[in-house]
């Protein structure tokens, strides 16, 4: 696999970011301390806690990243809401602690895996990514975590591997958008989203547990989260409890809420439109005049060899 | 109503009107416009076309639901200022969401059903902009300027229907618009079924008279 070394990030770029953001994340939690005196100290989520991990500098596109403030108010995470703000609105709702990750399928060796005990697992890296909303907008994120591939071969796929299913946690208390409203509900809950194994097991594919040089905020979906930078984002499951090698392509929760306008592969393609919108152009966060989304956002040098020889207008 | 009365409410109405404009001045200066400013704006300037919109409709139901004839007074200042951000939702999404990328422009024109729609709104918003003035009233005749103006009900059933085709899932609001929408043509249907009936009502009444009045004469 090849691996195109991107050019040099300005590092101070960054560590600029890590400043700004520790001064802000103890602002945000003196004052969520102030807000939420009833709720028990030990219970505490670990939001704002800085996480140490290795700068991988292949994994590290060029782009400067998206300020850490529009990445923590600016979500598409419903079991929330629908609306982007209600994300950082109603995140502390969500208990990242005590948390667990069942893994198991068609694997040797299944287990459950406590979080602490999967952020120890293995070497933390900090990857650079782009990330690409099918909405077309679009932001650059340093993302803290290590390859699902490292897990995924831990528990030893069987002969019938095929394809990964990630399940998010369902807790109506903890995530409100999955309450039956008035007019029904949005999505089939719980969240369910898929990857054939070899994009599972690919080098770029990362298992997320912190951004930012911090742990995961929980409306970025903490305490765990896929991040596969060649898809749009939904594909990307967020507050994982569960994954699953299976042998058939799983259902996927947008697929069956909207199967003609969201396929299961959807990785990011300039050439295939959404039903309602081009995907020809894209607005970074932060930046004025959109710019030209590109094949596989960027990535193609990486995995286009996945799907090659598929027709991507039909796998969309 | 009283000259003064009248010029309170109207400015009272324009004031209303350029309230969220001015808010979105406000936020702009201050950097409050959130991280995608642009789509803020649009989406914005897009919700308050459609609330000015429907309140320009709901003058007519309240003289018919409780005989309140003042408000029908306003219509026309509401109608223009629907008129007004319509103008500007499309020129922000023209000038700064594409920035005169005419091919995209024109592509989504004809490619995007939520965007076809908006355009054949605002396209049937512009003879009855023009003609708002008491001078093409006059102009027009009384009837056939009213027959014009029915055009904006279509508008605004093309107005929700862009706004329920770019929704994506599980976002209710367009369906609350419609429904507001729904009532308001509601009342003057069954306005114009009661008025029919009783029309129909007279007619039989006037034409059992004048078969009695020849009986008698015969
Ligand atoms: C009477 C005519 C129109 C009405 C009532 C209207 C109303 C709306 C409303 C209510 C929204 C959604 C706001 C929200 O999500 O909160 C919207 C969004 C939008 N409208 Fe319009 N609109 C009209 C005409 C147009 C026209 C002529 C265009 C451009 C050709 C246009 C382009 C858009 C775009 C691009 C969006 C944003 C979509 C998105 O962010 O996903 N609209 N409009």
């Amino acid at each position: 696999m090849l691996i195109r070394h991107a050019p040099d990030i300005k590092s101070s770029e960054i560590t600029g970011f890590r400043l700004y953001l520790n001064r802000r994340s103890f602002l945000m939690g003196a004052a969520a301390l102030a807000l939420a005196p009833s709720r028990p100290a030990a219970a505490a989520p670990p939001t704002g806690q800085s996480l140490k991990a290795t700068r991988h500098e292949a994994f590290a596109v060029p782009d400067p990243p998206t300020k850490f403030e529009s990445v923590t108010t600016y979500n598409n995470f419903y079991e929330f809401g629908v609306n982007k703000d209600d994300p950082a609105r109603l995140a502390h709702l969500l208990k990242p602690r005590p948390w667990t990750v069942q893994v198991d399928g068609h694997v040797a060796r299944p287990k459950t895996y406590d979080i602490d005990e999967l952020i120890r697992l293995f070497p933390l890296e900090e990857r650079v990514y782009r990330l690409r909303c099918v909405e077309g907008w679009s932001m650059v994120i340093p993302w803290i975590g290590f390859p699902l591939a490292s897990l995924i071969k831990r528990v030893e796929p069987t002969g019938k591997a095929g394809f990964v299913e990630f399940t998010t946690l369902l807790d109506p208390e903890q995530f409100p958008g999955q309450r039956k409203g008035l007019f029904g509900f949005s999505l089939d809950w719980p969240y369910v989203e898929g990857l054939r194994l070899d994009e599972a097991l690919h080098p770029l594919t990362l298992l997320t547990v912190g951004m930012y040089g911090q742990v995961l905020p929980n409306q970025d979906g903490a305490p765990v989260r896929a991040v596969v930078p060649w898809k749009y984002g939904f594909k990307s499951a967020k507050s994982i409890v569960r994954i699953r090698v299976v042998s058939e392509q799983p259902k996927t929760a947008w697929e069956k809420a909207a199967p003609h306008e969201y396929g299961f592969y959807s990785n990011v393609n300039p050439t295939v439109d959404h039903p309602r919108w081009s995907q020809a152009t894209e607005r970074r966060i932060g930046e004025f005049r959109r710019r030209k989304t590109l094949m596989f956002n960027g990535y193609a040098d990486q995995v286009a060899s996945l799907y090659a020889g598929m027709d991507l207008r039909k796998y969309f | 109503m009283s000259q003064r009365t009248r010029f309170a409410l109207k400015t009272a109405v324009w004031e209303a009107c350029l309230l969220p404009l001015a808010l979105l001045v406000y936020r702009f200066q201050t950097d409050a416009l959130g991280a995608n400013p642009i789509e803020y704006v649009t989406r914005t300037l897009g919700d308050w076309t459609l609330r000015i919109l429907l309140a320009s409709l709901s003058m007519t139901p309240l003289r018919l639901l409780f005989g309140i004839s003042w408000p029908m007074s306003l219509r026309r200042l509401l109608g223009l200022f629907a008129f007004f951000y319509v103008c500007l939702h499309f020129s922000v999404w023209i000038v700064v969401d594409h920035f005169f990328d005419w091919e995209q422009l024109i592509a989504d024109v004809f490619k995007r059903p939520y965007i076809t729609v908006g355009v054949l709104a605002l396209t049937l918003l512009v003879p009855l902009a023009a003609t708002s003035t008491t001078r093409m009233v006059k102009w027009l005749g009384g009837a056939t300027w009213r027959r014009l103006h029915k055009l904006v009900y279509v508008a605004a059933v093309l107005g929700v229907l862009h706004y329920v085709w770019l929704a994506k899932k599980g976002v209710v609001d367009p369906f609350i618009y419609a429904g507001v929408l729904g009532v308001l043509l509601g009342i003057r249907l069954w306005d114009w079924a009661r008025r029919l009936a009783t029309r129909r009502w007279h007619h039989a009444e006037t034409e059992s008279v004048i078969r009695r009045l020849l009986a008698d004469g015969g």
